[in-house]
């Protein structure tokens, strides 16, 4: 296992700090680990944005291909965990910048903050879900 | 040779350092609304038909908002990808190829996403 992180220490095996498996796993740990994975996933879930937006500039015909392909059961099962990781990602971030601002630092509001990420992100998700259908 | 005026600037060696983690703080604080501003857009367009769209854009409010969204998001995603990069990525040449992808990649997203914004928003 170490070898290859020897290598990149000169050679010397070095002590490494530890990491995620050494920890028990509080909300604060597991609502960051979340925002960095929605944060990956929104990456790459910009190609969808940009394919559909690119489908539409086109024409109507690659538009109506696009709007067939989002629109089938798959295409809406991403875009419903696109649309949960983006409005987790902007709970979470909106977080962190209070924290940036060295605020909700204590024990209380901190694991507060946290939980109401996931507890906020997904009725809010599933609400603008049913508001995009009702306005079809 | 650290000047005073060095020290303030607050830059070593590398001559940049914060500005990484400030773009990302900033295009943050700018996202908390134009995401909101996108997210309506794709839940009022995310179904509807291609002159729906185009009418949508050609509003010029509509067009800047979403391109703004568009950019600042890219631009943190950016860094928000390389911090990503520089935590699980280590050694040559792999760390420097993912950075450098990285950028392609946003960049890429970034102008082929204005593109069609541009297009659509003009009319053409």
């Amino acid at each position: 296992m170490s070898t290859s992180k020897a290598k990149a220490a000169g050679g010397v095996e070095r002590p490494l700090s530890p990491h995620l498996q050494i920890y028990a796993p509080s909300w604060t740990m597991v609502m960051s680990i979340v925002h960095r994975i929605t944060g990956a996933a929104l990456y790459f879930g910009t190609i969808l944005l940009a394919y559909w937006l690119i489908a539409a500039a086109v024409g109507p015909k690659a538009f109506d291909t696009a709007q067939w392909i989002l629109g089938s059961w798959i295409g809406r099962l991403v875009l419903f965990g696109y649309t949960w990781a983006l409005v987790h990602h902007l709970i979470g971030g909106i977080r962190f910048l209070i924290w940036d601002f060295g605020r909700c630092f204590d024990e209380k509001p901190r694991f507060m903050l946290s939980k109401l990420n996931i507890v906020l992100s997904v009725p809010l998700t599933i609400l603008l879900w049913i508001v995009a259908y009702a306005i079809k | 040779m650290r000047t005073p005026l060095s020290s303030v600037r607050g830059r070593g060696s590398a001559k940049f350092g914060t500005d990484d983690y400030w773009v990302q703080r900033l295009t943050a604080a700018v996202l908390v609304p134009l995401s909101v501003v996108l997210i309506i857009f794709l839940v009022r367009n995310g179904a509807a038909s291609h002159a729906t769209v185009r009418e949508a854009l050609a509003n010029p409010i509509c067009a800047v908002l979403v391109a703004a969204a568009i950019i600042a998001g890219v631009v943190h995603m950016r860094v928000g990808m390389q911090v990503i990069i520089e935590d699980y990525v280590h050694g040559q040449p792999w760390s420097v190829l993912a950075i450098v992808l990285n950028w392609f990649f946003s960049a890429l997203i970034v102008l082929a996403s204005i593109w069609a914004v541009a297009k659509l928003s003009f009319g053409m």
